[in-house]
């Protein structure tokens, strides 16, 4: 088979699963300061695909693009560490306060810029949970889309053949590449970090982790150029200013609501039959069971 | 997702220990290897942070993966099908979780695929995995054979047999007979050459063999006919085929996840290692000791599972209104079994650490003759573990036995149903005492080093190390137990006779012991505050143990041991 180019696209996220109790401010936005950043999880079944599909062909390469603050090249070296070849940051302060459509159609420039056959991406981020970026950046390539993946079966003849994951069973789908894939989180979990591949990248940083870097360090990203990993910002895309950051971001927040439970809300039950009875009526009146 | 490494400072502590930057110079040789290798360390503030980041990706998977399935893999055990060990199914994805993550080979040369970590680095491994599941520790932890061959072994052995460790083919140590077990000099299982086949062939029978399905093996057996000693055992390398036979896996109180195989040889082919003649003498002793130091790590870790289990089950609890951790029975009992954790910890990276430093010596003797004073150094450091190896194995697997019982205790009723982890760590802390010699027979070895003087001379270094003021309270307490401890062993030595040094020989090597750990904790508090706590715990309860001890030495005479014989020979 000849090369095959695989885009991961990732995003480093607040860690919204381990809320702790400073996790909301007070005016009901997320305090990114006390949650940790994460890998977002399912970008990293997404990964799990790509690095499946780099086992089971010859010359597949694996490139991570995420877009986020400098310190979003945190994503790029654990994906590095996992199996990944290399990676880009789309970062640039003139995207700040994109919302999905804004950032889709920063990604989409960027993507155009790097040669690919497949992207693959995790169905949505657990910061926003829209599952939008993904399908919005296949209409701007105009590339075919496949949703829901859980497996990706084959890459043969210039055609994906992919498992998805659907309410009520599953379906499997060809495409014609380049295509988009996004990964949802009933695909395999990502491989652990891997300890060479770790010690190798891990003096990998960007040009601008870069600036206060000892010379020994310098020359050490000269004489390894796979330690370089390559910053991509908005003019180096063409970006038209108006389509990203606040400005090209049409979603506005209606309203945050600060939701908190508390015992109020509890419910205290007593064992007899006709109360258990009662219970199980309502539970599945309101469908949370049947 | 959960870090067996990055959630317990002590483990950081002990890998910035500064006697290794001894052993990272050594291990490194001077850092040459990065020209070669991408994953070699520039230099030893990157080799620190590339252990602690191999041990990050270590530790996540002994708390993802390990701990998670160690329930399973108790139930289930390893099964025997057509002559075939089959692993519990948490076992295999174990291994895989491992191999995946690129950590089999741990201690082996780069040249073979390895990571060249050094042997501390390796024994903290034997920690983490025994905090989610020590049945595991035994599997992972025969990579022991793999060094043992690296060590020992030709040129060519070892380009064809490491790398497969690489790979993450498993080892086995055979060893143990039905009628040579702690006596190992009476192996029976015969080693022929064949002049024809340039091959030897193993006949006989081996029982009690940890992993005994593994892909490599080392195998003890007699090649000198005639011989019935340790002088006529020599060690093999058998590749499993079909030759072998498993008679049995046993039924065990605990660690069910390992295999322990009954196994028949009939003219099974196997290549020698090393020399003819030192196999007991020499490789077994090296792989035992290897294997010791494992169990320390095994004892620890067993420890850690125990305190943390006991802890959360302690402040969840509610009793008479608040948690049974506030009460003082409960929170005496929580705190002396952290504090005893802490110091077995600390002993065993010492340990760990002397070992380290000797054992890269005989690697770089292969490669170069040592100057005078590397030969000096080698040999203190080698004549240090001989006499802390025995004493680690001693104190860490009685701590963990002990350990696990008052972690039982403090859950209660609760405890001794299998809902809580705690009655499987019980179980598997209980082979700790017993495989790879018993406590009975560490002592015997570790008297050596209360006779010598050895144990004291190394206590006196540690005195001699300066402290904060605000320690000194600490030390005196160690001073005194010191002044204590040399009194008993002269009391004992005057009395010139073997049998009465054997009948004191546990007390003199525990005071020894309690004596060193309260050192290293201090040295531990003397760093870091935080250990203070702990540490005063530590050495306070050290201090009534030998008085205890000392108060019974000085009441006991000779002819007390006719007591003793009396009462248990009667019956014969």
């Amino acid at each position: 088979m000849k090369n095959l180019k695989i885009i991961v696209l990732a995003k480093q996220v607040p860690d919204t699963r381990n809320v702790g109790k400073d996790a909301m401010k007070a005016d009901g936005t997320v305090n990114r300061g006390a949650l940790p950043a994460i890998f977002n999880p399912e970008d990293l079944n997404a990964l799990e695909q790509a690095l499946r599909i780099k086992e089971k062909y010859e010359n597949v390469t694996i490139t991570i693009l995420t877009m986020g603050p400098g310190r979003a090249a945190e994503i790029i070296r654990e994906a590095m560490y996992r199996g990944a070849d290399g990676g880009y940051l789309l970062t640039d302060r003139k995207f700040a306060g994109s919302d999905t459509l804004a950032t889709s159609y920063a990604l989409s420039l960027a993507i155009k810029k790097i040669d690919y056959d497949i992207i693959i991406a995790g169905r949505q981020a657990i910061d926003g949970d829209t599952a939008q970026v993904g399908p919005q950046i296949a209409e701007k390539l105009s590339i075919p889309q496949i949703t829901y993946a859980e497996e990706i079966f084959s890459v043969e003849k210039g055609e994906v053949t992919v498992k998805r994951r659907l309410e009520r069973g599953i379906e499997v789908v060809k495409a014609k590449l380049p295509a988009m894939i996004t990964v949802h989180s009933s695909a395999p979990e990502c491989r652990p970090r891997h300890a060479k591949q770790y010690l190798k990248f891990k003096h990998a940083r960007t040009t601008s982790e870069m600036q206060d870097a000892s010379e020994d360090y310098m020359q050490l990203q000269k004489d390894r150029p796979y330690l370089f990993i390559k910053e991509i910002s908005a003019d180096d895309i063409n970006v038209d200013v108006n389509w990203v950051g606040l400005s090209g971001s049409p979603t506005k927040v209606k309203k945050i609501e600060n939701v908190v439970f508390t015992a109020k809300e509890s419910k205290k039950l007593g064992s007899s039959v006709e109360e258990i009875d009662e219970l199980m009526k309502e539970l599945i009146s309101n469908h949370t069971i049947g | 997702m959960a870090n067996f490494f990055t959630d317990n400072k002590e483990l950081k502590f002990h890998i910035t220990h500064p006697l290794m930057k001894r052993i990272v110079e050594l291990r490194e040789r001077n850092f040459t290897e990065k020209e070669k290798y991408d994953y070699a360390p520039l230099d030893f503030e990157d080799a620190i942070d590339s252990y602690e980041n191999i041990m990050s990706v270590f530790g996540e998977i002994c708390a993802d993966t390990l701990a998670v399935n160690a329930e399973s893999v108790d139930i289930e055990g390893p099964s025997l099908i057509d002559n075939r060990i089959h692993y519990a199914k948490g076992t295999v994805e174990n291994i895989e979780a491992l191999k995946k993550a690129g950590l089999m080979g741990f201690t082996l040369p780069r040249k073979y695929g390895g990571l060249n970590m050094p042997i501390t680095l390796y024994a903290m491994t034997a920690e983490l995995i025994s905090r989610g599941d020590a049945s595991f520790s035994n599997i992972y932890g025969l990579q022991d054979i793999a060094e043992t061959i690296n060590e020992f072994a030709s040129q060519e052995i070892k380009d064809i047999y490491l790398p497969r460790f690489v790979n993450g083919e498993t080892g086995a140590m055979v060893l143990t007979e039905p009628d040579a077990g702690s006596d190992l000099q009476r192996v029976q299982l015969t080693a022929t050459y064949s002049e024809k086949d340039k091959i030897w062939y193993l006949n006989g029978v081996k029982r009690f063999i940890t992993n005994g399905d593994a892909e490599v093996s080392l195998v003890l057996a007699r090649t000198e006919e005639g011989t019935s000693d340790g002088r006529g055992l020599s060690m093999l390398l058998y590749v499993r085929d079909n030759t072998r036979t498993i008679r049995r896996i046993e039924e065990k109180l605990g660690i069910h996840g390992s295999p322990t195989a009954e196994m028949v040889f009939k003219n099974s082919p196997a290549i020698l290692i090393g020399d003819r003649k030192l196999g007991l003498i020499k490789y077994v002793m090296a792989l035992m000791n290897a294997a010791r130091l494992g169990i320390g790590g095994q004892s620890v870790g067993l420890c850690e599972a125990a305190c943390r289990e006991a802890e959360k089950y302690a402040s969840e609890r509610m009793q008479f209104g608040k948690a049974i951790i506030e009460f003082p029975a409960m929170y005496e009992m929580l705190s002396n079994m952290k504090a005893k954790t802490m110091a077995s910890r600390a002993l065993f990276y010492e340990t760990a650490r002397l070992v380290d430093v000797y054992k890269i010596y005989h690697h770089i003797e292969q490669e170069r003759q040592l100057f005078k004073e590397e030969k000096e150094e080698a040999k203190t450091y080698q004549r240090l573990a001989d006499v802390f190896t025995p004493l680690l194995k001693a104190v860490s697997s009685e701590y963990s036995n002990q350990i696990a019982y008052d972690a039982i205790q403090i859950h209660g009723g609760t405890g001794f149903m299998k809902d809580f982890p705690v009655e499987r760590i019980y179980r598997d802390a209980r082979i700790t005492s017993i495989y790879e010699g018993t406590t009975q027979l560490q002592v015997v070895a570790a008297i050596r080093g209360v006779e010598t003087g050895a144990y004291l001379k190394r206590i006196e270094e540690y005195s001699a190390r300066a402290i904060s003021h605000s320690l000194n309270y600490l030390k005196s307490i160690l001073l005194d137990m010191t002044n204590e401890y040399s009194k008993m062993v002269e009391l004992v030595r005057e009395k010139k006779d073997n049998e009465y040094t054997s009948f004191h020989a546990r007390r003199l090597v525990e005071m020894a012991g309690n004596i060193i750990m309260g050192y290293l904790v201090l040295d531990m508090a003397n760093q870091d505050v935080e250990y203070k706590e702990l540490t005063e715990v530590f050495i306070k309860l050290g201090k009534a143990e030998n008085k205890q001890k000392a108060e019974y030495i000085l009441n006991s005479d000779i002819k007390d041991l006719g007591i003793f014989k009396n009462i248990t020979q009667k019956a014969n």
